[in-house]
């Protein structure tokens, strides 16, 4: 028994439950239902933790304060003198900054198109959320599916707050990315006739998920890193963008590098600049764990929007509703939302389902906490938290044993690390930290209110609205990295070599933040977290 | 699973901290006072990036795990690898097929596997690596694919191999082809590709472009649910 003293108790209930609850119907909730619990409950509809910035072109928008503390800071470059008329170390016609999901499908796409290509990425090439990305990718390509009908998924999911273009973007492509996948040799689940499996995801219509079983994420990482090299694409990593780089003519034209281990700046010089960087859950928005990679700080969007890239639903925070509560070396890791798909559902300490177990993730999110907080029903855990159950064991009940060792593979392993065995225990989990709805916002080929200046993946925003589906973030990272790497090649071979490379719009926001008396030790983009306890 | 907790003592490279025993080792060495560069990544098993090796105090063998994944134990002693400078062998899926001979070409290492099994004592993620070898040595693609499929890439295979195999890249690769080339393409994608490439799915979705939020929120709460 891995639960032990009072846990061990309240297991019990989950277990005496669980015959009844076997192929019960929990009823999903109304539309009102959704708005009250969403408003009353989740940490976006909070007023506190949010403030309205300061400095920059989108002056005034709202954001949650640790997120503007990072926006209101002073460039790394305040006190380094560079010469910026020098031969650049490097000199390309696209540059991407970043090295997950979307920075590799632009580079491929960018490169297919004849560009020039260099990938500079903070840590290694592919850590990223998008390896971290268990649960699949969406696309309508079922014959009772269709574009159409995810989009509907999309836009009421995202409550209707979505940029349309965008939106429309993401379903029209989605096919196309699996299939494009597909011919990279991506190994999707598939039958033997080579149907790929799919299932539901929360808010989803039609069972479109396609997975490569829990692994989804990192089997289309480690699949373009791979093609990546094969073609030859010059990749540098531990090398962070510290600062965009503008031409004489306000077009991007480059960006200031950062070799983490020599400590060395670098110029590199582009036609054409790609945002790839993703998200900012390592900020701990509200004091939240967070599912994300540690590389996750926000970078891309301190130094694009210093560059003058409009930020959208800056304040739209996803949480993931079942995070890891328990034991705490799981504290805040994702527990795929396939668990909840294949059929797995929450619980409260009577061994109770309070919620339909396939709500949108805000809903779900907002769910548990209510459950947890106004109805005190939440499971206390020895490291002083309250958490809910998540009844895994179900499925084997439901499906037969060896579901789990099949499809929950990694879930199985990682809990099982830490003396869970999820096929005969349920997990303990609470909502975590997971993805930022919001970005810089761009157009249907990534563009931003800056000339030459793209951006792709979760550092983008626009296309979910104020709540991502899953699996539209793997779908969404490689529709827009293509998007961007084919208009960014195509606008680069009509570009001449940028000229007067400068960093005078640093030096115009700097005078901002001096004028609002912004605090004189917030240095950005913050590239590592703090964790040294010492 | 004792909640109460404990302190241990554990040494860095050689050198010793004391820190709760609740902690990963990742967890532990930031209790120490690291800012960690390499050696750390998604910090959840699923990126490879902190592959440590470790040998308890008194004993002679080397245990393999990942930093995030693994608790700290009184008197550790640890190293992490921070990168692993295995060969990849570069192709074009358009031209290499399924077979032993195109695989040779890639990767003639893996035809002197010695059967010493230390690539698979040392998987973290208990994959018997040896076993895909000898099935990518028989040209069993599908059994390759299956079996290593859980691959983190962090390299401690490599670290210990006698014959110099890349294990992960030719793992990677015999994914690639299996699913390139053995499992069958899924021919409804390939129509609905062709069907959206063509035009015909614009209509309908520029019909709910053009609709009033009103509309679209009437055609979403009714929608009808698979």
């Amino acid at each position: 028994m891995p639960y032990k003293g009072k846990l061990g108790e309240l297991v019990k209930k989950v277990e005496e439950t669980r015959p009844s609850r076997v192929g019960v119907h929990y009823p999903r909730m109304t539309q009102e239902e959704r708005q009250d619990v969403l408003e009353k409950f989740h940490p976006d509809y909070n007023k506190e933790g949010f403030r309205n910035i300061k400095v920059g072109v989108s002056k005034g928008a709202r954001m949650p304060v640790e997120m503007a503390d990072v926006f209101e800071a002073w460039s790394t470059l305040r006190d380094v003198k560079l010469d910026l008329d020098v031969e650049p170390d490097y000199d390309v016609d696209v540059l991407i900054i970043g090295g997950g999901g979307a920075g590799a499908s632009a580079a491929l796409e960018a490169h297919a198109a004849g560009a020039n290509t260099l990938i500079a990425t903070k840590l290694r090439f592919g850590d990223a959320n998008t390896m971290m990305a268990q649960g699949g990718i969406q696309a309508a390509d079922k014959e009772n599916d269709s574009p159409a009908i995810h989009y509907l998924d999309v836009v009421g999911g995202g409550r209707f707050e979505n940029v349309p273009e965008l939106a429309r973007a993401l379903v029209m492509d989605a096919p196309l990315a699996i299939k494009w996948l597909e011919d990279l040799g991506t190994m999707f689940d598939k039958k033997e006739d080579g149907t790929m499996v799919t299932i539901h995801g929360g808010g989803t219509s039609r069972k479109r998920m396609h997975a490569a079983r829990d692994y989804s994420g990192a089997e289309i990482m480690r699949t373009l890193r791979d093609e990546v090299y094969n073609k030859g694409i010059t990749v540098v990593e531990f090398c962070a963008a510290v600062e965009i780089l503008l031409d004489k003519n306000g077009r991007a034209g480059g960006a200031v590098l950062y070799n983490l281990e020599t400590e060395q700046y670098l110029i590199a010089r582009a036609k054409t600049v790609i945002i790839a960087t993703g998200g900012s859950g390592r900020l701990h928005y509200r004091g939240f764990p967070t599912s994300n990679h540690y590389g996750a700080t926000a970078d891309g969007l301190v130094i694009g929007y210093r560059a003058g890239a409009k930020t959208i639903y800056a304040d739209s925070i996803q949480y993931h509703p079942t995070g890891g509560a328990y034991p705490p070396q799981l504290l805040g890791l994702l527990v795929t939302e396939k668990t909840r798909g294949l059929g797995a559902t929450p619980l409260n300490i009577n061994g109770e389902q309070f919620v339909y177990h396939l709500e949108t993730r805000d809903v779900e999110s907002s769910a548990i906490i209510r459950e947890c907080s106004e109805r005190k029903l939440g499971v206390p855990l020895p490291t002083g938290i309250d958490a809910v159950w998540l009844d895994s064991p179900i499925l084997e009940l439901t499906y037969g044993e060896g579901t789990i060792e099949k499809q929950l593979p990694a879930m199985l392993r990682q809990f099982m690390r830490f003396g869970v065995d999820i096929r005969k225990e349920p997990m303990l989990i609470y909502p975590t930290l997971h993805y930022q709805n919001g970005g810089l916002l761009i157009d249907e080929n990534g563009l931003t209110a800056v000339d030459g200046l793209y951006v792709a993946g979760e550092a983008a925003g626009g296309i979910h609205g104020t709540n991502r589906l899953m699996g539209n973030s793997l779908l969404d990272i490689i529709v827009f990295g293509r998007r961007a790497g084919r208009h960014a090649a195509a606008v680069s071979s009509n570009t001449v070599v940028p000229e007067g490379l400068n960093l005078e719009h640093v030096a115009a926001y700097h005078r901002e933040l001096e004028e609002t008396g912004a605090a004189d030790d917030r240095v950005g983009p913050m590239l590592l977290p703090h964790y040294t306890h010492r | 699973m004792s909640d109460e907790i404990k302190m241990v003592d554990i040494f860095l490279m050689g050198k010793r901290y004391t820190v709760p025993d609740t902690l990963t080792i990742m967890d532990a060495m930031e209790y120490a006072g690291y800012q960690l560069k390499r050696g750390c990544g998604c910090r959840a098993g699923f990126c490879g990036a902190c592959a440590t090796v470790y040998r308890m105090a008194g004993d002679f063998e080397l245990k393999v795990g990942l930093a995030c994944q693994t608790k700290v134990e009184d008197g550790m002693y640890l190293a992490q690898i921070p990168f692993f400078p295995g060969r990849k062998a570069t192709f074009d899926l358009e031209e290499i097929k399924p077979s032993t001979a195109h695989f040779a070409q890639l990767y003639p290492e893996v035809f002197r596997c010695l059967g010493c099994s230390s690539c698979t004592k040392a998987c973290p993620q208990d994959i018997d690596v040896m076993q895909y070898i000898a099935y990518i040595q028989r040209g069993d693609f599908e059994k390759a694919a299956d079996i290593s499929f859980d691959c983190l890439m962090c390299g401690l295979c490599v670290s210990r191999c006698p014959a110099n195999i890349v294990h992960y890249n030719a793992a990677l690769t015999a994914r690639r082809l299996y699913s390139r080339y053995i499992a069958k393409p899924d021919a409804f994608l390939a129509e609905r590709a062709r069907a959206i490439e063509a035009g015909e799915c614009d209509a309908d979705i520029d019909q709910l472009i053009n609709s009033d939020q009103e509309k679209l929120q009437e055609l979403y709460n009714n929608r009808d649910i698979e």
